[in-house]
């Protein structure tokens, strides 16, 4: 990472907790959770709350897709940590790997619902270029996407919009796959707390 | 419904106006891209605006200028949630045109 205190500027007791982490997992501990454990009370914890609302809060979208959609928005923001780490808890969640594979290398083609289709193409523009207009947003009602699930989406956008700058402005490194999936597993099981 | 409204106001203004080793016109300056002098500025646009271009060059550059590592931590963290923030808005905004206001 860039900043060294983002790697080893930790208390006592944040480095005890990374080494059971290690050693429970068998995997590194991901540069994400470095961040968000340094300094927690600026900026970790209260992000936290937001994440937790977006990605694990009432919503008529399912976890996965709310996992699809941080995937997808990582990926039109070139952010490689994101995407794999969400890629691996999209999959988890829907338990098919090809549904989010699919989604990420072809949106139009995907085998996926129109309102889910819909309200991805808007997330990207949104991503891509930092505006969507009204047209853009009755393109998706008119999918079937209702008001409150497109809410829910720019809801995870923002997340993920926050995080994937702070993985790529920091440096986060991209570890094997074997590391996603044991973040993955631990997101489905806790959340974002 | 998720509501992240009560939560993204607390990171807000957490983040920019409670303790921290920047000013709080760094980091509020920092959130809204805006006012920082350089080579803060140019590390704080391309975080907002395309940051797969952060490179060493720019943390390398903040810190010769006199910035601990908390203070580039802070700022960082203040140009990310800022312009998600701005997207955000934009596109409820954009709703609400399509919609009427609920």
């Amino acid at each position: 990472m860039r900043l060294r205190i983002l790697d080893s500027g930790h208390g006592f007791g944040t480095k005890a907790l990374f080494a059971v982490i290690r050693t429970v997992s068998r995997q590194p501990v991901l540069d994400v959770i470095k961040l968000v454990k340094y300094r927690p009370d600026f900026y970790g914890d209260p992000m936290a709350a937001v994440t937790q609302n977006a990605m694990r809060g009432p919503s008529a979208w399912t976890v996965g897709d709310r996992e699809l959609m941080a995937a997808f928005v990582a990926k039109a923001n070139q952010c490689e940590f994101c995407t794999k780490a969400h890629s691996a808890v999209a999959q988890g969640a829907y338990r098919d790997g090809k549904k989010v594979s699919a989604v990420l290398s072809d949106l139009e083609t995907a085998s996926i619902e129109e309102p889910l289709r819909a309200t991805l193409l808007m997330l990207g523009k949104l991503t891509r270029e930092h505006a969507v207009n009204a047209d853009d947003m009755r393109a998706v009602l008119a999918a079937g996407a209702s008001r409150r699930q497109i809410e829910d989406a720019l809801a995870v956008c923002f997340s993920f919009n926050v995080i994937g700058r702070l993985a790529d402005a920091f440096g986060f490194f991209v570890p094997a796959p074997e590391a996603f999936e044991a973040g993955a597993k631990y997101l489905l099981a806790r959340g974002y707390r | 419904m998720s509501d992240i409204r009560q939560a993204r106001k607390t990171l807000a203004s957490r983040i920019q106006e409670g303790d921290g080793k920047a000013s709080p016109f760094e980091r509020s300056a920092a959130f809204n891209n805006s006012g920082l002098a350089e080579p803060a500025a140019t590390l704080v646009d391309k975080v907002a605006k395309h940051t797969f271009r952060v490179s060493d060059e720019d943390f390398a550059a903040a810190r010769g200028s006199g910035l601990s590592e908390d203070q580039v931590f802070e700022i960082v963290v203040c140009a990310a949630v800022g312009q998600a923030s701005r997207q955000y808005d934009a596109a409820l905004a954009a709703l609400e045109a399509a919609t009427g206001k609920e």
